[in-house]
Order: structure tokens, then sequence, then C-alpha cells
């Protein structure tokens, strides 16, 4: 036991749990966190909006699977923090948003900068506490961040009136803690897992769908031995993208809305899914109806309300989809399963990536998607981390980058918040300072949160930004031109601002390419760059993401380029 | 379908508002909701009826599981349980003679007759929705002036271990 204030037990609880950085932007009712902060060992990295902070916290949180944090002050600076919460959730990240709040006697008085932020944040958050006694918060933090990194993650908001941060109180710093209506180690049932190869075996047709859970777990190596053991191809979700190397011959990439032409055909034609850690969002499925009507389910996920769900599974595991994975490598293992490839499926399935390799259109211009983001490919080093934003170039992104390396591909794909890419690729960076770290970037997205490249810049994280610019809002357009007539609105950014000066001005590094060699040799020269790089490739402002299906239609409906 | 279900929860502030919160953001519908403290003050629980197929209450129950303040959530089965609602309920006398004749009605339901006065009885009921709705459709005719409902609650019968 030791006497200190609520803010000084904060920063020693968050010193305990391993935090050596936070993101944030301090005001009125944060400002006892920020002195104490000041005081610890814990380095501050200073956003320019909080929103930015909430992503970087994010993107940290991926990529080294422990929860990243934020800080902001009551009212707007919560309020701010919002969609960065949300993207968080809809995405499974880890992350600890601690927010300041007006004094407990203002609350409820409509105070200068109070806001609701426990009832704002409620449903778009795992859990939220706002400790009434600063005694409290020791327990609070360590609570926060099992919730936050166990089970399915998520994000998790401590909210602290000043006056709590203020006080002192006699601090008890728990080692172990228990929360009776949470319980997230779930152990999978093994008959279910059986279950599950019989019917893999059983089946004429079989497919793995990975989704972000395999990522999330880090099931790569499990994964990979089971569809290599059972010769069984591979697609994953948009999400999953990644969780099983792209330049496999099993591997077919992601399926959806924009998915790859051979991985959605295949999808159609399989009798058997595995999804593994998916929660087949219709993005990923087309038709929920037309998805199970054709299919046999086996559904893994740690999340048993997920089961059921959007899709009616015949098999459900309910467990980490990591350990569900290992348990079953060593079930095929004991039972000597070990498939050839030799069957009719896998010849159809490697038939059709042919195809499609060889048949699937390009467009003639000179930067056409495709082309640019195979020259990227091609210069950057595999491990890699990739993070995108939200938009033509993301779904670009998941039709023509291949992941190489497992797990370093991340984008806001749940919720598809525009702006989460480069704040994120600041965070990941954070995590990871040995590697490099790219945002594949459409400009309306990097717009909505270029002012990070001060972040880039000020606190040495140097990221590079892959701005694939068609001068609008490109996905939108490109709605407009399919099911609007080409009622054109809204969608016209008018090559405003220009990038490499918008760069320049932020004391980064700014390089027009406009043609895929300048792509490769831009990318050469930002990966020697000592700091943050834009890079500005003028594309063709009509080209269309195909192929593509429809909203609301199944997969089999997928329209191809012609 | 109707469905019964039960839910202990921590009893703390703001319990009450992510739970029905979670139906509102689910669009799970909420027929009617009883909450208490239990024989443990750490708990509450909730009573809660809804409507919905097979598939969207099984999908209750396992977002209300998901909750971290939730410690368990059951379906009861009716006929397994006893569940009963708690209804005040104010009714119009027009005339004198009606008088006794509601509270003859209000005899052959066991209810129990609190605020009798010349233009109106007040009348507490304790039933099965289904023999509160029975009451409710005869004294109609009367005029009901104003209604309060607790909402259902509920417990399975027999012992802890036994249900």
């Amino acid at each position: 036991m030791e006497k200190m204030s609520g803010a000084r037990s904060l920063m020693v609880a968050l010193e305990k749990e391993g935090v050596e950085l936070v993101f944030g932007l301090p005001g009125g009712a944060n400002l006892p966190m920020y002195d104490e902060l000041y005081k610890s060992n814990i380095r501050h990295i200073l956003v320019r909006h909080e929103q930015s902070a909430a992503h970087m916290a994010d993107g940290f949180g991926r990529v080294s699977r422990r929860p990243g944090v934020c800080f902001a002050t009551s009212g707007p600076g919560a309020t701010n923090i919002v969609t960065g919460i949300a993207t968080a959730q809809a995405d499974s990240a880890p992350m600890i948003a601690v927010t300041g709040q007006v004094p407990s006697k203002m609350i409820g008085r409509d105070a200068f900068q109070e806001s609701d932020i426990i009832g704002i944040s409620n449903p778009i958050v795992k859990y939220a506490f706002q400790p009434q006694d600063p005694a409290e918060i020791p327990e609070i933090v360590k609570k926060a961040f099992y919730i936050s990194s166990t089970g399915r993650p998520g994000p998790v908001l401590i909210d602290i009136p000043k006056d709590v941060q203020q006080n002192e109180a006699e601090m008890n710093f728990p080692e172990n803690i228990k929360i009776r209506g949470y319980h997230p180690w779930v152990d999978p049932d093994i008959r279910e897992i059986e279950r599950a190869i019989e019917m893999l075996l059983s089946a004429e047709r079989p497919i793995i769908l990975a989704g972000g859970g395999v990522i999330i777990s880090g099931a790569f190596a499990e994964l990979q031995s089971i569809a290599e053991l059972l010769m069984i191809p591979v697609v994953t979700t948009f999400k999953g993208k990644g969780s099983f190397p792209e330049n496999h011959p099993l591997s077919l990439g992601p399926i959806g809305m924009h998915g790859h032409a051979e991985a959605n055909k295949m999808m159609v034609e399989a009798d058997c899914v595995l999804a593994a850690g998916s929660r087949f969002s219709d993005r990923s499925v087309g038709t929920f109806e037309e998805f199970e009507k054709r299919l046999k389910i086996i559904h893994m996920d740690v999340d048993p309300a997920e089961i059921g769900k959007n899709q009616t599974t015949n098999v459900a595991v309910v467990g980490d989809v990591k350990a569900s994975l290992r348990i079953m490598v060593k079930m095929l293992i004991q039972k000597a399963i070990k498939k050839n490839g030799d069957y009719p499926w896998l010849k159809r399935v490697k038939e059709t990536k042919e195809y499609f390799k060889e048949n699937l259109k390009i467009p003639d211009h000179p930067l056409a998607a495709a082309k640019v983001l195979r020259k990227l490919r091609e210069v950057l080093p595999h491990q890699s981390i990739v993070t995108t934003e939200v938009g033509q170039h993301q779904m670009w992104a998941s039709l023509f980058f291949d992941v190489i390396q497992p797990g370093t591909f991340f984008s806001s794909t749940g919720l598809g918040t525009m702006g989460w890419g480069f704040p994120a690729a600041i965070g990941a960076k954070a995590a990871k300072p040995g590697v490099p770290v790219l945002d594949i970037a459409g400009e309306g997205s990097f717009n909505m949160t270029e002012n990070s490249l001060a972040v880039s810049v000020l606190d040495n994280l140097p990221v590079i930004v892959f701005v694939m610019n068609n001068f609008s809002l490109g996905m939108v357009a490109q709605w407009q031109r399919t099911f609007y007539n080409r009622r054109m609105i809204g969608i016209d950014l008018k090559n405003c601002p220009d990038y490499v000066k918008v760069a320049e001005a932020y004391g980064a590094q700014g390089i027009r390419a406009q043609s895929v060699e300048e792509v490769g040799n831009a990318v050469k020269t930002a990966l020697k760059s000592d700091v943050a790089t834009v890079i500005d490739i003028p594309i063709d402002p009509e080209e269309d993401v195909l192929p593509f299906v429809a909203p609301g239609t199944p997969l089999k409906d997928m329209i191809l380029p012609s | 379908m109707w469905a019964i279900l039960s839910v202990l929860v921590e009893n703390k502030p703001g319990v009450l508002f992510k739970v029905t919160n979670l139906f509102r953001a689910r669009n799970f519908n909420i027929d009617s909701i009883s909450v208490g403290v239990t024989e443990n003050p750490e708990f509450s629980r909730m009573t809660i009826t809804t409507i919905g197929d097979e598939k969207q209450i099984a999908q209750i129950m396992k977002q209300l599981d998901k909750m971290i303040d939730t410690i368990e959530v059951k379906r009861l089965d009716e006929k397994m349980s006893v569940y009963r609602e708690l209804v005040l309920m104010k009714i119009k006398v027009s005339k004198p003679s009606e008088s006794m004749e509601i509270m003859n009605l209000a005899n052959a339901f066991q209810c129990k007759v609190h605020d009798v006065r010349k233009s109106s009885i007040m009348i507490e009921i304790t039933a099965t929705p289904d023999r509160i709705d029975a009451f409710e459709e005869l004294v109609k005719g009367y005029g009901i002036l104003e209604i309060a409902r607790t909402g259902i609650c509920a417990l399975p019968r027999g012992g802890v271990d036994e249900g």
C-alpha cells in the first residue's frame, strides 16, 4: 500500500502493464494525468487530433497484439476518439482509451467540456469504466488490459473525473483479478473438431475460409499445416487477407464484394467450408441465405455470439482459433491423415486460378492500379507492414497486392474508416520500428488525417504514404457510375491540395511518381529515408475496381472486367 | 415466439442501460422487463420477456451472455416456471351498481381492491399475463382510466440444482 494521487496510480498501473508510450492530446480535464505522465517514464506522442490518437493506438495494438493506449480530455476530446473506438471494436483490435472527465460534482450539470462518454461509447466498447474513487484505479487498469486483450479483443474506455485523478488514496496494485461475468478462455470441444475433420474428409469440394481471427490469434502455422495436410484451397475474408501466404499454391486470396475472381468462383463451387475466425460479414459472403443453402459450414470462433449470428452452421467450434486449429493439426497427424493433391477439385481450383491469371483484363492505362500495386509488391520487402485507407485503393490492394508474410497487412475492414490507415501506420511503426511501414492510401482518405504528418516527422516515426490519387472520392464515383447512371455529385476533389507540397510543408519528403518505373524508384527512395515520405501517384480517375459483387447479391453474380 | 429470459447481472449503476441499449442496437424486442436486487446484494435479476424466432432468441441470449456484467442468462420454460405480473388498474364507476359488479369480478380473479371512490375503483391483480388480459377484457366496458404494469417476474420451479 502506498498513498498517491489517482493520476499517479494510473501511470504506475500503466507501467506495470508494460506500457511504454501513449498517443494523446491534453486538455483541462486530463491535466492531472499529464502532470504525472511528465514525471513517468512513459513516452508521449502528441497528436494533432484525438481521432488519430485512437487510430495510432489501434495500429499499435494490431501489430504488437497488446493494447495500444490513447489519452484524450473530456467533452470534444472524448467525442473525437469515438470513431477510433468504433473502428477498433469493429475489427476486434485491443485498445485502451483513457479520457479525462469533468469533476464528479460537475457531472450531470452540463459543465464546460462535459460529455457523457460512458453513455456515448456504450455500444462500441468492449467495456467502460468510470472510477468514483482514486483507490479503484489500479484494479480498473488491470481489468481493462485483461478485458481488452483476451478472448475477442476490443477497445476498453477508462473515463476518470478530474477530482478522482487529483485526490489521493492508499493504492493497492493487484497481481491477479477476477471478473465474474467474463470467461474469455473456452476449451475447444474435441468432439466438434473430430466432426469437423470427418466433414472435411467426406467433402468433395472443401475450402478453408480464413478470417481476421487467424491473424489476431497468430494461427498462421496451424492454418498452413491444415491446408497442406488436407490439400484444401484457402480463401480469406478481406480482414483475413494475409493470414495465409498469398503466393502459396493453395492460396486463392480474399472473397467478397471485391474478392479475387478465382476466390469467389471457388467459394461458390465448394460444398464444405471451414471458416476459421470469420464472422461472415455481408461484404464477404454477399447474401447469407445463398451461402448456407449450398454449403456445409464448420465455424470456428472465439466469440460464441458469432456462431449462428449470420450463418447457420453444421459444426461449431467455440474457442481460440489458434488453439482449435492446433488440436486439429494434432489429430490429423495422430491419425496419419495426409491427402495428396491429385483429386479433381484441386485440379479444378488450379485451372481456375490459371484461367483468371491469364484472362483477367488489366486496363491499358500506364498507371492502372494493378500495375502500380504489383510494382509496389516487387520493391517493398516482405516483412514490411502495410496498412490501407478506405476506398478503391483499399480494394485494389486486396486484389493486386499479395501479402507474402502472414500478419503484415492491416485495414479498417469492419467500420471502413477513411483516414485510419496513416495514423495506424504511425502506431504500427511505434510498435515495430525496425520494419518499413507503408500506408496504401487514396487522397480522399489521406486528407482526413494528413495532419499526422507532423507526428510522423517530429516523433521520428517515418512511414510511407502511397497515395493512389484519382482526384476524387473514387469508390463513391464508381457507385455513381454503376448504380446512379453517372449522375456524379460530391466526389470531385479537384487535385487539391498538392501532396508533394503538403509533405514538404510538414518537413516530410514528397515525391510525385508518374510512371510505374517512377513508382518503384519512389518507394526505394522512401525506404532509405529518415523522414516520412508521401508518394503522390496520379492514377486514372475513371478506373473501376473489378471484379465486383454488387451489394445484396450472391457471389456467383460477380461482375468481371470486360 | 414469446420467451421469458432470466438474467442475473452485477448490481451496478449503468447495467440496466447496457442491457436495454443492447436490445435497441441489435434490433431485438423487449416486451417487458423487471429488475430487482437478489438474495445476494451484489446481483440483480432481470426478467425480460421478448418476442422473436428461435434463431433471434438464441442470438439475444448469446449477446446478453457476452456482456461482461452478465453472470448468467437462462431461458425459462413456461411450464416449469412460476411467472407473474402485478398490475394496478383504475376502473371508472359510472353508476353505483357498477361498483359492486367490478368488485365481484375482482373477487373472482383474486384481485385486491385498494381505493374505492364514487367514480373509480383501483384494483391490484397479480397473475399470468393471459389472466390479466382476460380480466382487462372483462372490465374494459366500464372504462379503464389508468393502468400501471410491473412487467413479468419469474423463477424456475424446484431447487436451484433441480432447475
